[in-house]
């Protein structure tokens, strides 16, 4: 037993603050948007150059003019505003941001994150993921906890290339969640998803870790 | 003094456009981009182009057509997929690309803009993006130095324009736009509506005249969608009420 997707970010929406602005992206961080906890405001950005990112558009309200950083189509609320990508990464930048979410392809125990190329294959490009790791106020990392063949994603080290060094604050897999200090290294498993052992974890993890379970 | 109005993008470009170029073209994706400036700049012939962009457009759409065409030798972007021809012209090196996180390119063109000449940002401090640039701690923080960006040509696209150059941009179609308009050594500005002065309001111009050199109205939109996502209007509930 493990997490499902919707279990991992239910967990990740948890990490939600009444009148935060958060930056969500692409794949398991996008199901957030539609798990925030009642009583709770909080803004989308999207780092295209918007603040008070909407719900998807009806068939009849489609405005190529307003799409978000995934390049989908989206719609504006009350409180939107529109700006260029310098406002936009200076809101990033300039620490505005309290939190993002996103996914990874791996997480070292030290805080680094590899999630925006494989050598080898063809580079799309890293977009904003290194402006927001670097910026953003608190980084959360929501992958699955082993590659398709089994290999552990949590590791001493990053083997493929860096998106950035020590920029993640917490980690959560389908099989627990990890707190990381980033400023001075070392990680320490807080929860165990359900059904999980910490034997299983263990044994699927090649990070160092301490346990304090919560 | 000389009318910044042309008639068209072909016009507009006349006498501006060189082999060896480097030329700004903002949107992001397909959003807010010249399409009839692109059109133009392919049309026009001229090769050995730079191009500074978030993107190089995608298959079948916007830079892709100058690209297509053999025109592109080196890319500056943030995120190229979705573009097949430029992942084969890059995997044999025929074009040249230069990764650039997507705020750094921003602020780079931003600073260029403005006159300066480098910055400092965390962005990609311990990453490939750092190497061989010039890093400083302030405050025990790591920076890395990153310089500003000017191109021989810019390229916008804004909503509305007045025949003086004035600018305004229409929701996230605004993107890179503004801070393109201020680094280009030429801007041409390529608007849907294009009014005379007066006609727009002064406290709700994004870039002000000074930044465009030429302006026209651009025609035929395609403003095509890559990823047109909707949500189902909900089922509607009957007279009775019954479910």
């Amino acid at each position: 037993m493990a997490w499902t997707r919707e279990q991992m970010a239910a967990r990740a929406a948890q990490e939600l603050g009444d009148g935060f602005h958060v930056n969500l992206g692409i794949g398991i961080p996008t199901l957030v948007a539609g798990l925030i906890p009642p009583g709770i405001k909080v803004t989308f950005h999207s780092e295209n150059g918007m603040l008070g990112m909407g719900p998807f558009p009806y068939e009849n309200e489609i405005d190529p003019d307003l799409i978000n950083a995934g390049k989908q189509t989206i719609t504006e609320l009350p409180h939107t505003s529109y700006f260029s990508s310098a406002d936009s990464f200076a809101m990033v930048r300039g620490g505005h941001i309290n939190l993002s979410i996103l996914g990874g392809m791996q997480v070292a125990e030290n805080g680094d994150l590899a999630n925006w190329m494989v050598p080898g294959k063809m580079i799309k490009g890293m977009g904003g993921a290194m402006d927001l790791v670097a910026g953003v106020r608190r980084i959360v990392v929501v992958m699955e906890h082993s590659e398709k063949g089994g290999a552990p994603k949590f590791r001493h080290r990053c083997s493929l290339p860096l998106t950035g060094a020590g920029v993640v604050d917490l980690l959560i897999t389908d099989l627990g969640v990890f707190d990381i200090d980033r400023k001075h290294g070392g990680a320490v498993l807080t929860e165990l998803a359900a059904g999980v052992t910490l034997e299983e974890i263990k044994a699927k993890t090649e990070a160092d870790f301490a346990v304090r379970l919560r | 003094m000389q009318s910044k109005v042309y008639a068209d993008a072909s016009s507009a470009l006349a006498g501006v456009v060189f082999d060896g170029m480097s030329v700004m073209s903002g949107g992001f994706g397909l959003c807010g981009i010249p399409e009839n400036l692109i059109t133009a700049l392919r049309d026009s012939g001229v090769r050995q182009l730079t191009v500074i962009g978030n993107n190089v457009g995608a298959d079948d759409h916007g830079m892709w057509a100058v690209l297509a065409n053999g025109q592109i030798k080196k890319v500056l972007a943030s995120y190229v997929g979705e573009n097949k021809i430029l992942e084969r012209l890059y995997m044999s090196g025929e074009v040249e690309i230069e990764f650039n996180p997507q705020g750094t390119l921003a602020e780079r063109i931003r600073a260029g803009g403005a006159g300066i000449p480098a910055f400092f940002t965390r962005t990609g401090y311990g990453t490939a993006v750092a190497e061989g640039k010039e890093t400083r701690q302030f405050d025990g923080e790591n920076y890395v130095m990153e310089t500003g960006l000017v191109a021989d040509l810019a390229m916008v696209k804004a909503w509305k324009g007045d025949t003086e150059g004035n600018l305004i941009y229409r929701k996230t179609a605004r993107n890179f736009n503004p801070m393109m308009a201020t680094a280009g050594k030429v801007t041409v500005a390529e608007v849907e509506y294009l009014v005379e002065p007066g006609e727009l309001d002064p406290d709700g111009i994004h870039t002000p005249a000074i930044f465009v050199d030429r302006i026209f109205r651009g025609t035929n939109y395609v403003k095509h969608i890559e990823r047109k996502t909707t949500r189902q209007r909900p089922a509607p509930v009957s007279a009775t009420g019954a479910v």
